[in-house]
């Protein structure tokens, strides 16, 4: 179960909520107070895409967020529900002129989340698509009894 | 802490200085404001980001967007920055080969080529 799950409309006023809540929940797991900057980076970047994914697929569900602390280490999962292209089948919206530029933006996104973050998987299936990010915690010190 | 902008002119440039956030939510706003100056023929801006607190892809995307703008008019788009967590953004993207940045407004208006 995560830590702290959000779920938030899909609208671009409230990405910048998950960037802070996102913030907030990795420096109380232990992440390196010089890695948070990236963290919420990179959640900031996943939430955006998953909005415009959203918005554009005309898609009402709410984005979804799983903060996920875990031992050694804390997990963003950050999920759309937009049905992807799956092997075999034809990319949504293939051929219109719009979809360059929402293809653009989205890959500098992701341009810029796999810059920022080393462990990060993508996936997308016909029900929804997913960005998982990883970084490493720092265990607290306990106070000498 | 939403976006804050004010220009300035010096010369033949237009600084632009922009204080807060530039993300999804704020971009908009100052992509108004940088097709606003072209429209009215500032071609030669320098883009303040000192005060700038968090910039994502979207706000980089607004910032090409302008330099295509001013380039067709052979135009100029400079910034300022100081800050590394805004500096290793563009360095990512490799946005530092794109668009020449300065330590200080003054040395960007001073910059010819």
């Amino acid at each position: 179960m995560a830590t702290v799950e959000l779920r938030f409309s899909a609208l671009p006023e409230h990405v910048r909520t998950a960037r802070l809540v996102a913030a907030a929940v990795a420096r109380r797991a232990g992440v390196d107070e010089a890695v948070l900057d990236e963290v919420r980076l990179a959640v900031g970047e996943a939430c955006t895409r998953a909005v415009g994914l959203h918005r554009n697929g005309g898609i009402t569900a709410p984005v979804k967020v799983l903060l996920i602390e875990e031992e050694k280490q804390f997990s963003i999962e950050v999920g759309d529900e937009v049905p992807h292209a799956v092997p075999g089948g034809h990319p949504p919206g293939d051929g219109a002129g719009d979809a360059d530029v929402e293809t653009e933006e989205d890959e500098m996104g992701l341009a810029v989340i796999s810059g920022l973050v080393d462990d990060v998987e993508v996936s997308a299936g016909a029900h929804g698509g997913s960005i998982r990010m990883r970084w490493p915690t720092t265990p607290p010190t306990t106070l000498p009894v | 802490m939403d976006l804050s902008l004010s220009t300035e002119t010096m010369g033949d440039r237009t600084i632009v200085r922009v204080g807060g956030e530039i993300d999804v939510y704020t971009a908009p706003k100052l992509r108004e404001q940088l097709v606003e100056l072209v429209n009215d023929g500032s071609f030669h801006l320098v883009v303040d980001m000192e005060g700038v607190d968090f910039l994502d892809s979207t706000g980089l995307g607004v910032l090409v967007g302008g330099l295509k703008r001013v380039r067709a008019h052979e135009g100029s788009l400079r910034l300022v920055c100081n800050q590394e967590r805004i500096l290793k953004i563009f360095r990512i993207t490799g946005l530092t080969k794109v668009f020449p940045i300065h330590t200080s407004v003054e040395e960007a208006v001073a910059a010819t080529d």
